[in-house]
């Protein structure tokens, strides 16, 4: 055997590992791809779980920023994520809409009136059906919409203060999302 | 206070490996020294197994201030599911991973008296840089003893209803004995290059361990598999799914580090090999837990996605796969020994068996990697399925099979023609049990018929071979007794296999209550739906009466479950296991007026998979009692260079 076949195998390795690497750096963008970034968001009817005579339609989302956040109250990351949700409804002025995604709509009740309610309006969508329109993946979601209605950002998992700092306020910027206060910019870090 | 304990353990453990890494690497001839890397690897099993406890500790309790467990456990839950949740999330799964690395460390040093010191130190002092690395990617990425102060939930998550269950309590951590104890192999590989012994002594010490983690592996697979099977509610037994490809790979080239290993210590050849497929074996361990724990391939497996933690893994694989391999690079050529051989003989047919095992294992990295190649390339999605895998396997496995069946009557070296003719009677007799089964059962694939024929030429030809060696009167070697057995259970796999996957029947029907169907020759009726409680779910039950032409009837009850905490649906096959069929039964969606979507399968042998890949293990095991290995009493290289240059110029 020759010295240099023996290194064949390191030269393998090296480029499984950028595979890897590349692959990693695809999916590590925080957000799943989504078919719904850069498109305008689906057209959809969905009964108010405050008010369930009243309907809530996409016309109701246009004309200004929204973030749109899937959430259920089985979901334990939902829950921690709840309190930055409360901050970004105290302190800016965006559209707050909750997804109510395959829960029961007493607990879902219950839970807003124990842990506040961050949301302008909170979807009713008990068998998903909404979901599935949106691609949700699992709770919690959140999508942030431009005033034209398009999805600007997707991300699949919490709204922690890291994410919020790094990748939502900087959107809020741009969308000129008025952002009031320092703590919910500065919130534990 | 007990969290904190077992934070403070793990801490500990890391700094002790610290220790034992920086002192055993460090080419010392210090005899207290040396002795004090046993201590500190004694030491840091002793302290992970307290961080461990403090873990099982703060789930038997439910103490949901602790975030890990609030997220895997809930109070209603049965204290067994409870104590097994603790390696049902990601950071626990790791904790688990580090004690049994730190397991394998302490076994070691019982043997350690076998092996020169300086050499055994190096073997020391490799693994606990490893653990190291997985301490410290516990500690700073996946921290289990977090706590949730002061929001503390009044209740936990629960633990996903598809790990609830009896599969899960003992599949990871077989799984992770095997995937761990490749580690031992690996640092045997390192420690061997750097103290440039590698030899038929060095291969007779990795041969204990090396099969001792392979069959390890194989049980963890081999349960994963089961539970796949019963739990998922799909009727099949593997699925080519990325998780399981992880598994799998580490796996073959295992397999073909265990026949690598033979030839290098019978024959004092393959030393490159052999050294490579210790570090392959070992790496691929690594990337199964890059794929699993990075979210680079979505899988129902990943349960646990954070980019941070997959970054560490890769930056952790680049340094100990690309050290050693470069180590490898500039040090395998060296005392490379030549030894002829002849096409028929031993030696030639091992290459045959590693250079399939091998292509084995490029096909399934193929298939797991390229749809993240094509993914980068052209930004689309692709997914690689089982088509593409049977194409490989069907072929890959039938030619292993012929080379195993040939295997027990050559000799090292060479072979006369003449003393293959057992091999030919073999399979005369396999080719008229195969024509038999051929018109008694009417398989329509040639490929079960090549599977049967094969399977049943292996069994004949180790039988005969165990034959001729019984009437000489010799005592078989328990190395022996294991490999006659693993190639049993290869050939029981693969007939298996074949059996199930060409001949099984299978329907999805709407029945009502008190209809009946027919399902290879049973009758099996729909009694009707009754309500269940668990501990912590309710269930819908779905009770049917099969009854076969033959013999008598049975009952079978599948059930759709509710879990209160998360309100998820699992559903729970029904299952009348046998060794020839089972029957197997799923309740699907309900539809109008009491009927029920029902998914009803046959699957004739299915046993056989799993009962063959046991035996694989059990084999395994067996072969770890050879005398050859268990009495090993060397003390000094230099004694040991000797015996093994005597050994290879025989």
């Amino acid at each position: 055997m020759s010295r240099a076949s023996l290194f064949v195998p390191l030269g393998i390795f090296i480029s499984i590992l950028a595979l890897g690497y590349v692959g990693f750096s695809l999916d590590a963008r925080d957000q799943l791809p989504s078919a719904l970034l850069n498109k305008p968001f689906p057209e959809f009817s969905a009964t108010s779980l405050l008010q369930p005579e009243v309907k809530i339609t996409k016309a109701d989302l246009l004309g200004r920023p929204v973030l749109v956040n899937v959430w259920a109250t089985w979901c334990p990351t939902c829950k921690s994520e709840h309190e930055q949700l409360m901050r970004i409804a105290a302190e800016t002025n965006v559209l707050m809409v909750g997804i109510d995604y395959k829960d029961i709509p007493q607990r879902a009740l219950q839970w807003l009136e124990q842990y506040g309610d961050p949301y302008d309006y909170v979807l009713d969508d008990r068998d998903g059906s909404l979901g599935i329109e949106l691609g949700v993946y699992g709770a919690p979601e959140t999508f942030l919409l431009n005033a034209a209605g398009e999805v600007v950002y997707k991300r699949v998992g919490d709204i922690n203060s890291r994410i919020w700092v790094n990748e939502l306020l900087p959107r809020f910027q741009a969308l000129k999302i008025e952002v009031r206060g320092q703590s919910a910019g500065s919130a534990d870090g | 206070m007990i969290p904190e304990l077992g934070h403070f353990s793990l801490v500990l453990a890391g700094s002790l490996s610290l220790f034992a890494a920086v002192i055993g690497l460090s080419n010392t001839r210090n005899s207290m020294l040396q002795r004090s890397v046993v201590s500190m690897t004694v030491g840091q099993f002793a302290l992970a197994l307290l961080s461990f406890s403090a873990l099982v500790w703060s789930f038997a309790t439910d103490d949901f201030s602790v975030a890990y467990v609030a997220n895997n456990s809930n109070s209603l839950m049965p204290w067994y599911y409870k104590v097994s949740a603790t390696w049902g999330g990601h950071e626990g799964s790791f904790l688990l991973w580090i004690l049994i690395m730190s397991g394998w460390m302490l076994a070691l040093t019982l043997r350690g008296h076998q092996y020169p010191t300086s050499f055994f130190t190096k073997v020391l002092g490799i693994m606990a840089l490893l653990n190291l690395g997985f301490i410290c990617f516990s500690l700073f990425t996946s921290n289990p003893f977090i706590r949730l102060i002061p929001m503390t939930p009044i209740d936990g998550a629960d633990l996903n209803p598809l790990l609830q269950d009896f599969g899960l309590i003992v599949h990871p951590p077989l799984l992770y004995m095997g995937y761990v104890g490749l580690a031992v192999p690996f640092a045997f590989a390192v420690a061997g290059l750097l103290e440039e012994q590698v030899d038929s002594a060095w291969a007779r010490w990795s041969r204990t361990w090396t099969n001792m983690a392979w069959a390890f592996l194989t049980a963890g697979i081999t349960l994963g598999s089961w539970w796949a099977y019963y739990e998922l509610g799909w009727g099949g037994w593997w699925f080519w799914d990325p998780v399981e490809n992880a598994s799998f790979m580490p796996w073959l080239a295992a397999t073909a580090l265990v026949h690598s290993l033979s030839v290098t210590e019978k024959r004092g050849t393959f030393k490159s090999w052999t050294l490579l497929l210790a570090i392959t074996g070992f790496s691929f361990s690594l990337l199964g837990a890059f794929i699993v724990r990075s979210g680079v391939l979505t899988s129902v497996h990943s349960f646990a996605v954070d980019p941070e933690r997959g970054m560490y893994i890769l930056i952790f694989l680049a340094l100990v796969v690309g050290g050693s391999l470069t180590l490898y690079a500039l040090r395998a050529g060296q005392n490379s020994t030549q030894v002829a051989y002849n096409f028929l003989s031993r030696e030639f047919f091992m290459l045959i068996n590693n250079l399939i095992l091998i292509v084995a294992l490029a096909v399934v990295l193929w298939g797991t990697m390229a749809p993240i190649g094509y993914e980068a390339i052209t930004g689309g999605r692709i997914s690689i399925g089982t088509p593409f895998f049977n194409k490989f396997f069907v072929p890959l496995g039938l030619v292993l099979a012929i080379a195993l069946a040939i295997l027990p009557l050559l000799n090292w070296k060479r072979t006369r023609v003449e003393a293959l003719r057992p091999a030919v009677f073999s399979l005369l007799v396999a080719t008229v049990f195969t024509v038999f089964i051929w018109f008694v059962l009417d398989p329509t694939s040639v490929v079960v018929a090549a599977a049967v024929g094969l399977g049943t030429w292996v069994v004949l030809s180790h039988g005969v071979d165990l034959f001729k060696r019984l009437r000489k009167g010799t005592t078989l070697p328990m190395a022996y007794i294991g490999m006659t057995l693993a190639h049993l259970g290869f050939s029981v796999c693969i007939i298996g296999i074949a059996i199930t996957a060409t001949q099984s029947e299978e329907s999805d029907v709407r029945m009502a209550p008190q209809d009946s169907v027919m399902l290879a020759q049973q009758q099996v009726t729909f009694l009707g739906v009754v309500e269940v409680q668990g501990p912590n779910y309710s269930a819908q039950q779905g009770v049917f009466l099969v009854e076969p032409e033959s013999s008598g009837s049975y009952e079978l009850r599948a059930e759709k479950r509710r879990y209160f905490a998360g309100n998820n649906v699992m559903t729970e096959a029904g299952i009348q296991a046998g060794v020839l069929a089972d029957t197997y039964i799923s309740l699907g969606e309900p539809l109008t007026n009491g009927a029920w979507a029902v998914r009803l399968h046959y699957k004739p042998l299915v046993r056989w998979v799993w009962l063959g890949a046991l035996l694989m293990a059990f084999g395994g095991f067996v072969a770890i009692f050879d005398r050859r290995y268990t009495s090993l009493r060397v003390r000094d290289a230099k004694s040991t260079k000797t015996a093994a240059e005597a050994l290879t110029q025989t």
